[in-house]
């Protein structure tokens, strides 16, 4: 049980690497990641998103949405139902919906948090990375506590992956590049790079 | 504000103002996509079609979606076409909608569809919205084609299945690039391509 956890978590980070390996929330991954601290910022913010979408869209889908799913209800008319063509829509529907939720909460509860995320939040429900994250756990039919440990080392990996990058780029600021392959051209070739290195995680077991 | 002029609406996205060498949107879903050139196409013509009735479809309703939850209204138009296009795919071609899997919902969260729609759509009428769509789903599949293009026939040695180098393997001379199979590759090729367009036009460099 706890082996099968500690494959989850280290696939998710090193070998399945959401922004290295599947290219998620590249948008985010490439517009914010200019300096380490506001990629610090966003990183963060999207463990925290992940975390608590994948948990909850889990229980969305293994209890409401899947096949046969609505027969703890015991209600003879709801057996057998299949509503995963609804999956899309409810999912981002929770995403907005978490994303907002969270926004309120951190900001009466805890500010100094929201001050540090700040316009990072609202932008996380257009991060592919988090509805990604949510269809590869409807893909891998995962149990809600599996999806809470791929939220967030899914998250994880993405965060760790964007902060690498930023310290990357302010180096990069150094070194003359030529015109044209300047900003956005070289950016995609170092996160190339990157990804590059990361295949060297594949195939690892655990 | 002038009226934007039909044609350069729809063609200017393509190579002028294009959505991803440019405006830096929808990379999230482009790459993992492109490892064959029919998947690239398919994927294309799914993204067309999204971002142009997502854009007429928030255009006609402009005037009655209250500003406060536009985001939520243009989310739920965009997964409602979404939804049609994965039913669509999986009924009439299953087996690339499987390989597609995951990526035909991102395109939900796909920035072009997003960006297009708040940036487009919300100011302008539905027909030239939709042309705005048109173009910018053209601009998107120009890059996805070329990376398919070059992934396929290097990584493979075919191109949409047809054998175009022969393989040493099955007696021919070409030795196939195995990186050109894996998710490095797609940036190398893009990072190469926006070098390209920018050297062509010079405009576009960044002046950081």
């Amino acid at each position: 049980m706890l082996e099968h956890h500690l494959s989850i978590f280290f696939t998710a980070i090193f070998e399945e690497n959401l922004a290295l390996a599947f290219f998620l929330g590249m948008c985010t991954f490439l517009a914010v990641s200019k300096t380490v601290k506001t990629a610090v910022g966003l990183g963060g913010a999207v463990i925290l998103i992940q975390t608590i979408t994948v948990t909850v869209n889990c229980v969305i889908y293994q209890y409401l949405l899947k096949e046969n799913a609505l027969n703890w209800t015991g209600i003879s008319s709801l057996q057998g139902t299949d509503l995963r063509f609804l999956g899309l829509i409810s999912y981002i529907g929770t995403i907005a919906a978490m994303v907002q939720i969270l926004e309120m909460a951190l900001d009466r509860f805890y500010p100094p948090l929201y001050n540090a995320l700040g316009i990072f939040l609202p932008l996380i429900t257009v991060n592919c990375a988090i509805l990604g994250g949510t269809l590869f756990m409807v893909e891998r039919d995962y149990t809600p506590l599996e999806a809470l440990n791929f939220g967030f080392s899914g998250g994880l990996g993405w965060a760790m992956a964007i902060c690498a990058l930023a310290g990357i780029r302010e180096k990069l600021k150094y070194s003359d590049i030529p015109a044209g392959l300047r900003g956005l051209g070289i950016t995609f070739i170092t996160v190339g790079l990157m990804a590059m290195a990361f295949m060297a995680f594949a195939g690892i077991d655990i | 504000m002038a009226e934007p002029k039909n044609t350069d609406v729809l063609f200017d996205p393509v190579f002028k103002n294009n959505p991803i060498a440019l405006q830096v949107l929808g990379i999230c879903s482009a790459l993992a996509v492109t490892t064959r050139l029919d998947k690239a196409i398919v994927m294309s013509l799914a993204v067309i079609f999204v971002v142009a009735c997502s854009n007429a479809a928030v255009a006609a309703l402009r005037h009655y979606i209250p500003t406060s939850i536009r985001i939520i209204v243009q989310m739920t138009i965009i997964s409602s076409l979404v939804i049609l296009v994965d039913l669509f795919l999986q009924a009439f071609i299953p087996k690339i909608a499987d390989e597609l899997s995951v990526f035909v919902g991102l395109i939900i969260t796909n920035c072009i569809v997003m960006g297009r729609a708040e940036g487009f759509a919300m100011k302008n009428g539905p027909l030239v919205s939709f042309l705005d769509g048109i173009g910018n789903g053209l601009g998107y599949s120009v890059i996805l084609l070329v990376v398919g293009f070059f992934r396929e026939l290097f990584g493979s040695g075919t191109l949409l299945g047809y054998t175009i180098f022969p393989l040493v393997g099955d007696g021919g001379w070409y030795v196939r690039n195995g990186i050109m199979l894996t998710p490095p590759s797609a940036f190398f090729i893009i990072g190469l391509f926006i070098w390209a367009l920018r050297t062509w036009k010079p405009d576009q460099i960044e002046t950081e």
